[in-house]
């Protein structure tokens, strides 16, 4: 893994793309300070400025929407921001508990063996066989839209990548000596996994959770936009943009276009990164 | 062989039976139907007559027997909404999402085949790096925001194509498409392209990889020794290596084509199956929304076999074993 870091001295794009992504972060994190505007607070939000061309004063004064306003009257550039948070939000924490599970569920699959291991990866084969995001939309249709039924579909549509992984990962590092030795000295199973398997699998892992991150961001803007994920007072990235769409025959592009540059933006940052990773752990792919 | 094939069926049925029970007790969850299907002024008495109507009233395990018992006799229940069988609602709107498919899927080849070949014969050039940070691109751009700047472009500002609907159709062999109209051409047009580029830097990543693998391999060493010119080489020793791979692509191409599909039929008002099943969400027509994932779960299951086993066909070097492939 720190090879793989170090690598990213030589690419000098990679690198950038990283200091992007870790910008936008930021940005979405500091949204409450840097936003000119809170757009969820209906007492500032002046409705009269709605469907506002980017540059254009606020009617009320004192602040001026540079990236314009959307049919509601909300400051574009500040909804972009507070929606980074919500989208940011539900991708991280999706990611997170898929993590968690589909590693725990590997390696324990890997160090089982038996039929532990076959009846996980059945179930991981079966998941597989489906595209993330069919998995995602039918939980969606099936729990309804909200901020939590969602991370639930993009924790169940991402673990089995996480399991799959970790699972090669540690089967080939159950086969060294220095698990055959723990495993003499009879520590603990727990022990062994948290212990001795993990830490020697991570590093595919990383990569699966940079590319998986990425898709996470990706899926939850797509459901939002079917109008199946982030509730409509606060809106992600997604549903910012599927607002947008209503106004294009109107000419009313920016509330398209910006949304959706900030989102692409962020989908490639984390994909070029992590491509570049992956590309550095795989020498013979790259 | 045929001993893998009965184990493969054995487990599609049970993925079958599996999806359909969760599905149906998940759709069951999300809320109660009669209520959007009775005006609002509805009185208790008239809800319970509708409620006995549509068979609402049995016990959840009740209903979903009958249900599978209906559906081992092609029977997937009737849409609440249309009064339709679910069947003939989806076998309607098959046409439309399948020539959507089919033209995504030769433009996503046309595009990413040449492209792929380009990076995997120059590896390491700038061709290269432009082509994959290119392909890293269009995989990052979210397909419906895609769609919507596709639309933007072509249709709203230049209005070189229409914006949505699916255009005249024509009859071809029995078959209602519009790929045999001007007017049908000119409307999928965009859609298809859509739908195309997310798969086309899958397409351009695999050809690459497979080129570039086969380029500093000793068979091509010893073509290139013989004095073999370099373009045979990279047409009859590097491309064919991509088509073993190509077919296992295919096969999550046409998965792809399907899942995407739903939002590209969504953004582009493109009367396909994908369509259908956001409108059942929304009013909640849970007979087709069942009716429709159990379809797809279907065609997703025989994609998944014949791609095992046409792989299998193609390469005698993967032995079926003990394992599923």
């Amino acid at each position: 893994m720190r090879n793989a870091i170090l690598s990213l001295r030589r690419a000098p794009f990679a690198l950038f793309c990283l200091a992007l992504f870790l910008l936008i972060v930021v940005a979405a994190l500091l949204a409450p300070w840097i936003a000119p505007q809170d757009p969820y607070d209906n007492a500032v939000v002046d409705f009269f400025d709605s469907n506002l061309p980017p540059g254009s004063p606020a009617g009320m004064g004192g602040l001026t929407y540079w990236l314009g306003t959307d049919a509601l009257g909300r400051d574009l550039w500040s909804a972009i921001l507070y929606g980074l948070r919500i989208t940011l939000t539900v991708a991280a924490t999706a990611s997170v508990l898929a993590l968690v599970i589909g590693v725990l569920a590997g390696l324990v699959s890997a160090y089982a063996g038996g039929w532990v291991d076959a009846v996980i990866m059945r179930l991981v084969d079966i998941l597989l066989g489906f595209p993330t995001i069919l998995v995602a939309l039918t939980i969606m249709a099936l729990a309804g839209a909200g901020t939590g039924n969602l991370i639930l579909a993009l924790v169940v549509a991402q673990w089995p990548y996480y399991a799959r992984t970790a699972r090669s990962a540690a089967l080939v590092e159950i086969g060294q000596d220095y698990i055959e030795a723990a495993r003499c000295l009879e520590l603990p199973h727990w022990r062994i996994i948290l212990h001795h398997l993990l830490p020697n699998s991570i590093s595919p892992i990383m990569v699966v959770l940079t590319l998986q991150l990425a898709h996470a961001v990706a899926i939850e803007a797509s459901l939002s936009f079917l109008g199946l994920g982030t509730s409509i007072e606060r809106p992600s990235l997604g549903l910012l943009i599927a607002n947008g769409s209503r106004e294009i025959l109107s000419g009313h592009t920016w509330a398209l276009i910006y949304p959706g540059l900030a989102l692409a933006m962020l989908i490639f940052t984390v994909n070029v990164f992590g491509d570049r990773i992956r590309r550095a752990l795989n020498p013979q792919e790259a | 062989m045929a001993a893998y094939l009965v184990r493969r069926l054995g487990q599609a049925v049970f993925v079958l039976l599996l999806v359909s029970f969760l599905v149906f007790m998940g759709v069951y969850a999300i809320g109660d139907p009669v209520q959007m299907l009775v005006p609002p002024d509805a009185t208790a008495a008239e809800v319970e007559r509708a409620r006995v109507a549509l068979g609402l009233d049995r016990p959840i395990l009740v209903q979903y027997w009958l249900y599978l018992t209906g559906l081992f006799q092609g029977d997937l229940g009737t849409s609440f909404v249309y009064n339709q069988p679910t069947i003939d609602l989806v076998l309607q709107r098959l046409p439309a999402t399948v020539e959507l498919g089919l033209a995504a899927f030769v433009m996503s080849l046309i595009i990413g085949l040449p492209l792929g070949l380009v990076a995997g014969y120059r590896a390491g050039s700038v061709a290269d790096d432009g082509i994959m940070n290119g392909s890293i691109f269009a995989y990052s751009l979210p397909n419906f925001w895609q769609g919507l700047l596709l639309i933007l472009l072509f249709a709203v500002q230049l209005r070189w194509f229409p914006s949505g609907g699916r255009g005249e159709t024509g009859t071809f062999l029995g078959i209602e498409t519009s790929l045999v109209t001007a007017s049908g051409w000119s409307h999928i047009f965009l859609p298809a392209l859509n739908l195309a580029l997310f798969n086309a830097a899958m397409v351009i990543r695999l050809t690459r990889a497979q080129v570039q693998a086969a380029m500093n391999s000793e068979y091509v060493r010893y073509a290139r020794a013989k004095g073999v010119p370099e373009g045979r080489i990279l047409m009859r020793h590097a491309f064919r290596n991509v088509l073993i791979p190509l077919v296992t692509v295919l096969g999550l191409e046409l998965g792809n084509l399907l899942a995407y599909g739903i939002i590209t039929e969504t953004v582009f008002n493109w009367p396909g199956m994908g369509q259908l099943l956001i409108n059942s969400i929304n009013v909640v027509d849970r007979p087709v929304i069942v009716g429709y994932l159990l379809i797809v779960v279907a065609m997703f299951v025989v994609i998944n076999l014949l791609v095992d086993v046409t792989y299998t066909l193609l390469d005698p070097r993967i032995r079926l074993g003990g394992k599923p492939a």
